[in-house]
């Protein structure tokens, strides 16, 4: 049986959305897939060395909050400065708590399990980024490569 | 049953229990029996559908006070 190949597109740079990709890259390699995740727009704080994401409750009204908050304390407190943070923090908190696995965890196992990681140059010179922000497992790349491998991939998503 | 390996996946969520029992097993020999125990009930669904798609046998699947086993042979 020839290797099944997984095309994951990841254009999301919050800590929420950072997790799908890592999660379905790492576990498709477990299952014998070849796996790449190609890294486009905000997707590329997912590469970064200094792995920094946060998240945020703003415009996301499905984001469940301590104490119920989601029901009654207003969106516009939501915007204070520092919020952001908190939100977070507690979020890091509660996912240690219930044994999700770090992203840095998660990336590193991706890594190890030679999921192959494409970083767009495209959007890397769009927001003045340089190569050496990024970690040493990845290459830069545009489109037509990308669908070099995704033109051949079992599963395709974008996420 | 005896088994030649465990691995305790206890307090650990998704994906980890499937990517450390990947790992436990390219350690050892074929047909030899890892032993896992966790405590993510996907781990009864996910520890299923992983050896059917790496061709590794799950022998034993089973329960016992809200911790779940799993005897899988490597193929």
């Amino acid at each position: 049986m020839d290797e099944k190949k997984l095309a994951i597109i990841a254009t999301k740079g919050t800590l929420d959305w950072a997790y799908p990709p890592f999660i379905l890259a790492s576990t498709a390699a477990a299952l014998g897939y070849e796996s790449q995740i190609f890294f486009t727009f905000y997707g590329l704080q997912l590469v970064k060395k200094d792995l920094n994401l946060k998240v945020s409750s703003l415009g996301n009204p499905g984001m469940p909050m301590p104490a119920g908050m989601d029901k009654w304390f207003p969106v516009i407190l939501q915007a204070l400065p520092g919020m952001e943070g908190m939100m977070t923090a507690m979020m890091k908190k509660k996912m240690a708590a219930k044994g999700v696995a770090g992203l840095d965890e998660l990336r590193e196992l991706c890594i190890e399990a030679e999921v192959k990681m494409v970083a767009c140059q495209m959007t890397v010179e769009l927001f003045d980024m340089d190569h050496s922000d990024f970690i040493d497992d990845l290459e830069f790349a545009g489109a037509a490569s990308f669908f070099e491998f995704a033109g051949d991939s079992d599963i395709c998503l974008y996420i | 049953m005896a088994f030649d390996q465990e691995l305790d996946a206890s307090g650990l969520n998704c994906p980890l229990p499937i990517l450390r029992t990947k790992k436990a097993l390219q350690k050892m020999e074929s047909g030899q029996v890892l032993r896992v125990v966790a405590t993510d009930p996907g781990s009864i669904k996910d520890m299923e559908a992983f050896a059917k798609q790496t061709g590794n046998d799950l022998i034993e699947s089973g329960e016992e006070g809200g911790k779940y086993t799993f005897l899988i042979k490597k193929a």
